[in-house]
């Protein structure tokens, strides 16, 4: 039998004062984040704050001082670019200003380039222009579906488990969702709906460590009836531990690879998903399960089903 | 759970084969298309396939205010004809408009002049005092409500025209909501030329041109108040520095595209440029044949969307109702010209909100590196599976090989659209298939480590990790969902594969490897499990 941890005894409940100290400054730098993304110091993609991306791909080498000052001198200076390396890819981005202004301008960028860099042709990759009014719509369409997910969570737990195991997990899976926001803006990494779509799916993923956990948390309390609660949730994380890890890996697993072989669109889904793994994991066992023994005192009454 | 070990294989064996059936077509072109054409097929998505995705706005305001305008001009017309003299002119609200005459009886002249000339309109006596009185008309709120529906749903339809002799494979044009139009457009490569096939409103007149009125007064806003400064684009086909040359008309339209019965593009005569022929059906020609006539020697400006495309003297009468287009056309252009021109003009301007165009090349590189991180993915969780638990893993590898083969049927079996998001689904859901044989593995190692039999210990390790499994199911199950419900095409995609990878996981890792290891212990239980 290979196993990575074998017969831990880890004390999970002594180590919560600085677990919840880590997760505490987590979830700060998320509402901080969260903050800002609505007072738009953010970095949000175009498909929710409205503008113009465009993806080229040149024949040689280009050097982006030409086309910064190009743009520049269309009125373009706010012209975000990104360079793909190796690939001669560009990636322009022009959010839309506050001069709010529906009009398409990609055509005009193309053209201008086109013109201008006749010595290094190039093939236009991908465009897309979304008006401020769509952004607004896919924006709220998406914080609509974090709120009704994370209604349908609760009420699933709540359901499932006594209502405080409920709260706990729910909890511990706006923890991971803040974490990430929190971490995703600090870096000034790039915001977009592929990337409220990974935050949901964190959300659903975080939740199946947790419920391991709880599981087994509800089973011995069941079986052993003596001791406290705290023992309890040590003795339950300790041996579902192997399976936490295991499970998170081969997610972890799929989700490196995506994020290295996956291509240029999916790069940020991917790099969320992963640190979504690795800080639902830690949640699973240092929030949800603490929340819960904090919450219900040392007591070792039989979790209702 | 079911019994009967033969039963399930046999499960198992009908579901591969129907699966195979279903998915072989989507994957290669090589198959009798008598196979290929009887079954569903995975979709592409544009971000795949490449394309146009197009979201427009509908200006129906603008529908309504031009409508009302060229009420206006037409009432004005009217009372000119009539002998009224108009003293003002204002906008009214919504699909209305005022005329002030002078004292006298002109008002109630005008009204029943108006009334009985104009019937969709509302003709009422407002303002009357010593100065004069008003004459306000609205146009009926039915004949609004008509121009409002007509807009979108007349729109649909003009657009989907244009494209269908455009050529494109399976387009999709839908109205959306009350005042928009969403056009996808799949396999498009001048993607440039599609957008502006879709987004012209085409609504030609002709108009004369006012030879009365002086360019230089009208430029500096000095204008007839019958008269319009519309400008002539011209491109030099040497140099191809495009020239504006500002023109003054008459506001009024003699003849307008509704009429036109068909239009062509002919190549030659004058400079070998490409030019647009047109005939006008019945009532066109008339008007055309009555217009020329009365106009000969004068100047008839062809006016698109407020440009002036040429502006050629009328020779002569022309009774033949044919008229042509000249201009610096490309033949691209003249074709696509023909084509608008045909379909018939939108009834509202269309403003582009959204679009998004993926270039082919870059679809097909998206699919390349989706595939090939799918497939490295898959292998590295099949390694370390067989890797961590030895023959229990690979049993759990077998069941993953049919997990993603039911997955991609499935897919296929309800056509379902496949986007790169929706390849990073089945990529997320493979990662997650082998957790439910992870839980019940480690069920099972404790309960062989509790020294139960190998037999006991592995239906203990199913029944107890049972709801465990269902629990992680479900929460996924309802965030994608909710992705569905919410998400724009490519994340639908995501949560299409992500939540049928997922709930087709259910029966493979329950199922499938349940059924090896009864198979293994039916004749003889087990001794040793590598696990």
């Amino acid at each position: 039998m290979i196993e990575l941890v074998k017969n831990t005894k880890i004390d999970f409940m002594g180590l919560k004062k600085y677990a919840f100290a880590f997760s505490a400054a987590l979830v700060l730098l998320g509402i901080v984040g969260t903050v800002q993304i609505y007072r738009g110091n953010a970095n949000l993609g175009i498909d929710l704050a409205g503008g113009t991306e465009i993806q080229l791909k040149f024949q040689k080498p280009f050097a982006m001082d030409r086309i910064r000052s190009l743009l520049a001198g269309a009125g373009h200076g706010e012209a975000t670019l990104q360079e793909v390396s190796g690939e001669n890819i560009l990636m322009l981005k022009l959010r839309a200003g506050a001069k709010q202004d529906e009009k398409m301008i990609a055509e005009p960028v193309v053209n201008l380039l086109r013109k201008s860099l006749a010595d290094n042709p190039f093939v236009v990759q991908s465009v897309s222009e979304i008006g401020p009014a769509i952004g607004h719509k896919l924006r709220s369409d998406a914080e609509m579906a974090l709120l009704i997910s994370a209604l349908a969570i609760i009420v699933y737990l709540a359901w499932r488990f006594e209502f405080k195991f409920g709260v706990a997990a729910a909890i511990a899976t706006f923890h991971d969702i803040f974490a990430i926001v929190g971490i995703f803006w600090a870096l000034g990494i790039e915001m977009d709906l592929l990337f409220i779509t990974a935050l949901l799916t964190i959300g659903g993923y975080s939740l199946t460590d947790t419920v391991v956990v709880f599981d087994r948390i509800r089973e011995n309390i069941r079986l052993r009836k003596k001791g406290t609660f705290s023992e309890t949730i040590n003795l339950s994380v300790n041996e579902v531990l192997s399976r936490t890890i295991v499970t998170s890996l081969t997610v972890f697993i799929a989700v490196v690879t995506l994020l290295i072989f996956g291509g240029i669109v999916l790069h940020n889904f991917a790099l969320a998903l992963a640190m979504g793994i690795v800080v639902g994991t830690y949640s699973s066992v240092f929030v949800a399960s603490p929340v819960v023994a904090v919450w219900r005192g040392e007591k070792m009454t039989e979790v209702k089903r | 759970m079911w019994k009967s070990i033969t039963g399930r294989i046999t499960l198992i064996a009908v579901l591969t084969a129907a699966s195979i059936i279903i998915l072989v077509p989507s994957l290669t072109d090589r198959v009798p298309a008598g196979w290929r054409d009887r079954v569903p097929k995975i979709n592409l998505g544009l971000d795949l396939q490449g394309g146009v995705f197009l979201r427009l706005a509908v200006e129906i305001d603008k529908a309504i205010e031009n409508t009302t305008m060229r009420y206006a001009d037409d009432a004005r017309a009217v009372c000119r004809e009539k002998a009224l003299p108009v003293l003002a002119f204002q906008k009214a609200g919504e699909g209305g408009f005022s005329l002030r005459f002078p004292p006298g009886d002109f008002a109630s002249r005008a009204q029943a002049t108006l009334k009985e000339e104009f019937p969709s309109l509302d003709v009422s006596l407002g303002e009357v005092n010593p100065d004069g009185a008003t004459v306000i008309a609205r146009m009926k709120p039915a004949e609004i409500q008509a121009i409002r529906t007509n807009a979108v749903v007349q729109g649909v339809e003009t657009i989907r025209n244009r494209i269908d002799q455009f050529g494109v494979r399976e387009p999709q044009i839908i109205a959306e909501g009350e005042d928009r139009i969403v056009v996808q457009l799949p396999g498009v490569k001048d993607q440039q030329r599609a957008i502006e096939l879709v987004g012209k409103t085409a609504l030609l007149e002709f108009k004369l041109v006012d030879e009365g009125a002086s360019v230089e007064e009208a430029l500096k806003g000095n204008l007839p108040e019958d008269d319009q400064l519309l400008y002539q684009k011209s491109v030099d086909p040497q140099t191809g520095r495009a020239t504006k040359t500002p023109m003054v008309v008459k506001k009024r339209a003699l003849l307008t595209g509704d009429t036109i019965k068909t239009a062509k593009v002919n190549f030659g005569n004058q400079a070998g440029g490409a030019h647009v022929s047109l005939s006008f059906d019945t009532r066109g020609a008339k008007v055309f044949d009555r217009v020329t006539a009365e106009n000969v020697k004068r100047r008839l400006a062809i006016v698109l969307d407020d440009t002036i495309y040429s502006a050629p003297v009328i020779q002569e009468r022309i009774s033949g109702g044919e008229a042509q287009i000249t201009g610096s056309f490309t033949p691209e252009e003249a074709s696509d010209l023909a084509i608008v021109l045909r379909a018939g003009s939108l009834p509202a301007p269309v403003k582009v909100i959204q679009n998004v165009s993926i270039g082919p090349s870059l679809g097909l590189d998206s699919i390349q590196k989706g595939v090939r991180a799918a497939l490295i993915g898959a292998l590295l969780v099949v390694i370390f599976m067989g890797f961590y638990y030895k023959f229990a893993g690979m049993v759990a590898d077998f069941a993953l090989v049919f997990n993603i083969l039911f997955l991609l049927a499935g897919m296929a079996a309800f056509s379902a659209t496949l986007t790169l998001p929706g390849i990073a689904g089945i990529i997320l859901a493979i990662g997650m298939a082998v957790d439910s044989n992870v839980l019940i593995f480690e069920r099972i190692r404790e309960e062989i480590r509790a020294k139960k039999s190998v037999r006991a210990a592995i239906d203990a390790g199913y029944d107890k990790a049972f709801w465990t499994v269902v629990d992680s199911h479900v929460t996924t199950l309802i965030t994608a969902v909710i992705l569905f419900q919410f998400g724009t095409g490519p994340i639908k995609g995501f949560a299409v594969s992500l939540s049928m990878g997922v709930a087709i996981n259910l029966f493979t890792a329950l199922v499938c490897t349940k059924v090896v290891f009864d198979y293994l212990n039916a004749k003889k239980p087990m001794q040793a499990l590598s696990i």
